[in-house]
């Protein structure tokens, strides 16, 4: 454990991930600043403004072109940081997958909200699990801490020459972007030592040479070039092959990160709570496993062996881990904040139900979904999914197999 | 595909180029092949000009412009370009 005296401030989780991005010496930020942009980058127009930070700040005309210009940063070996939200996020799909087919490891924050029609920018998943196929690893954070402390983490994660993939940060909208908390801040000295400077690796040029992986005048590479049916499926394997890398990275650098802030999320990948002797399980991503968690101890204290998975790493997909944390476990509920229109519930549940179907264990798996467009969902919604899960172990049957939580029918 | 091709272990990430593009052969697209009659050519040089893929060079050596039919795509125009009609285009 480091000692390094930590600073205790009042930020919400936009702050929290402008804060994390000033320690992280990034070299450039681009964002579009208007709606459905966030406080992350005013935030961070700000250190610049006032010179706190030597990063290039540049306003661009869409979200489009602000991931368009952190890739080209990113490929000249500049560490690159974008946020953005909703619409926005939409708006770069194209740039996503150039992004990581382009092995840019840019990291940006996503406040996660709806998409429209009809218009909303509240909280929910629909945005980044839109975006689930685009090759980003998606880390999903329960509260501002975590949001501060994962961005630091993504740096490192995205440029591991193992690595090489931009990802994405998500905390939910407005419940933890727009909530004050009170967040622990290392100095910035142990963070720049934890990052570091990016480190490029070494690739073979087309004069035979091997060369850094950067647009270098001196050392000239091309990336991105066209690559016909006999080549594109061969990198497409190589991203499939960085993101298995990834899950052994991010174990890691969450490691090495508990060493200078004595924080940890579970093992980096998921994050279990009361689950070694669950029988009923709730699995969750964001900031809805502290509501979980909270009416889990209430239904312990009555005797039910109640417990949750939060999975942090949504992508790559912690699927051994999955599989070993609900071994055990009879029932089980997914929750979704998003839809997958016209398929048989949402996106947590087809990857969890599907992970679940070699396990040995055959728990009955149902899906919850939930919180669209920001509705709330209290405590006693969640207390009523852990007693559905009880009738269907009392019965054995699942009547729903999707269930809506809080909706009107 | 041929076994010359390699595997996804083998190649450098995101699509960085490991051979010149001089070595990536693309005259085979073609569908029409540009024939010249040496008797009509006054070696003005405008087929060199407005080849869009370098492909045809002046050879100082022979005082002659040569075809470069490793990248010709067989477009035509240098067929429609040269004032003395001195190109053919020609079905491969």
């Amino acid at each position: 454990m480091n000692n390094a005296k930590q600073e205790v401030l009042a930020l919400n989780g936009d702050e929290a991930v402008a804060y994390a991005t000033k320690q992280s010496n990034v070299d450039i930020v681009a964002a579009y600043p208007i709606t459905p942009q966030t406080i992350m980058v005013e935030r961070f127009s700000e250190y610049v403004a006032n010179g706190e930070v030597e990063t290039e700040f540049v306003c661009t005309e869409s979200e489009h072109s602000a991931l368009t210009a952190c890739l080209a940063a990113s490929a000249t070996g500049a560490r690159a940081f974008t946020a953005s939200a909703s619409a926005g996020l939409a708006l770069m799909h194209e740039m996503l997958f150039v992004t990581s087919g382009c092995r840019a490891p840019v990291v940006m924050a996503i406040a996660n909200r709806a998409l429209s029609a009809p218009l909303n920018i509240h909280g929910d998943h629909s945005d980044t699990m839109a975006q689930r196929d685009s090759g980003w690893i998606q880390i999903y954070v329960e509260n501002a801490q975590e949001a501060y402390d994962s961005i630091i983490q993504a740096f490192k994660i995205a440029e591991n020459s193992e690595v090489l993939l931009p990802a994405i940060v998500g905390l939910d909208g407005f419940t933890l972007s727009h909530t004050l908390e009170n967040v622990r801040v290392l100095p910035d000295r142990i963070v720049k030592e934890f990052l570091g400077a990016r480190r490029i690796p070494n690739v073979l040029s087309h004069e035979g040479k091997n060369v850094p992986f950067r647009l270098d005048p001196e050392n000239p590479t091309s990336m991105g070039p066209i690559a016909l049916p006999n080549y594109y499926f061969e990198f497409k394997r190589q991203q499939e092959e960085a993101m298995k890398n990834a899950l052994r990275i991010i174990r890691q650098v969450h490691n090495e990160y508990a060493q200078i802030s004595d924080r940890k999320y579970g093992d980096g990948l998921i994050d279990s709570y009361k689950l070694d002797d669950a029988e009923l399980v709730v699995v969750c991503l964001g900031s809805t496993a502290g509501t979980v968690k909270t009416v889990v101890d209430e239904l312990r204290e009555e005797g039910v062996k109640a417990g949750v998975l939060r999975i942090r790493t949504f992508r790559p997909l912690p699927t051994e881990e999955i599989v070993n944390a609900l071994r055990n476990v009879k029932a089980v509920a997914i929750m979704d904040r998003s839809m997958s229109f016209g398929s048989s519930g949402g996106p947590v549940f087809h990857e969890i139900r599907h992970v679940l179907y070699d396990a040995a264990s055959h728990p009955y798996v149902v899906n919850y979904i939930y919180g669209l467009g920001g509705r709330d969902t209290s405590p006693a919604q969640i207390r009523k999914i852990y007693e559905d899960l009880q009738t269907i172990l009392k019965t054995s049957r699942v009547d729903k197999l999707i269930n809506y939580v809080g909706l009107r029918e | 595909m041929t076994s010359k091709e390699k595997s996804w272990k083998e190649i450098s990430p995101a699509g960085v180029c490991w051979k010149s593009s001089t070595e990536f052969l693309t005259g085979d697209w073609k569908t029409y092949t540009p024939i010249r009659d040496v008797q009509k050519c006054t070696k003005c040089l405008l087929c060199v000009m407005f080849c869009p893929d370098g492909a045809i060079h002046w050879r100082p050596e022979k005082e002659d412009i040569e075809f470069d039919y490793n990248f010709c795509k067989g477009c035509g125009i240098c067929a429609n370009e040269c004032p003395t009609k001195a190109i053919e285009m020609k079905i491969q």
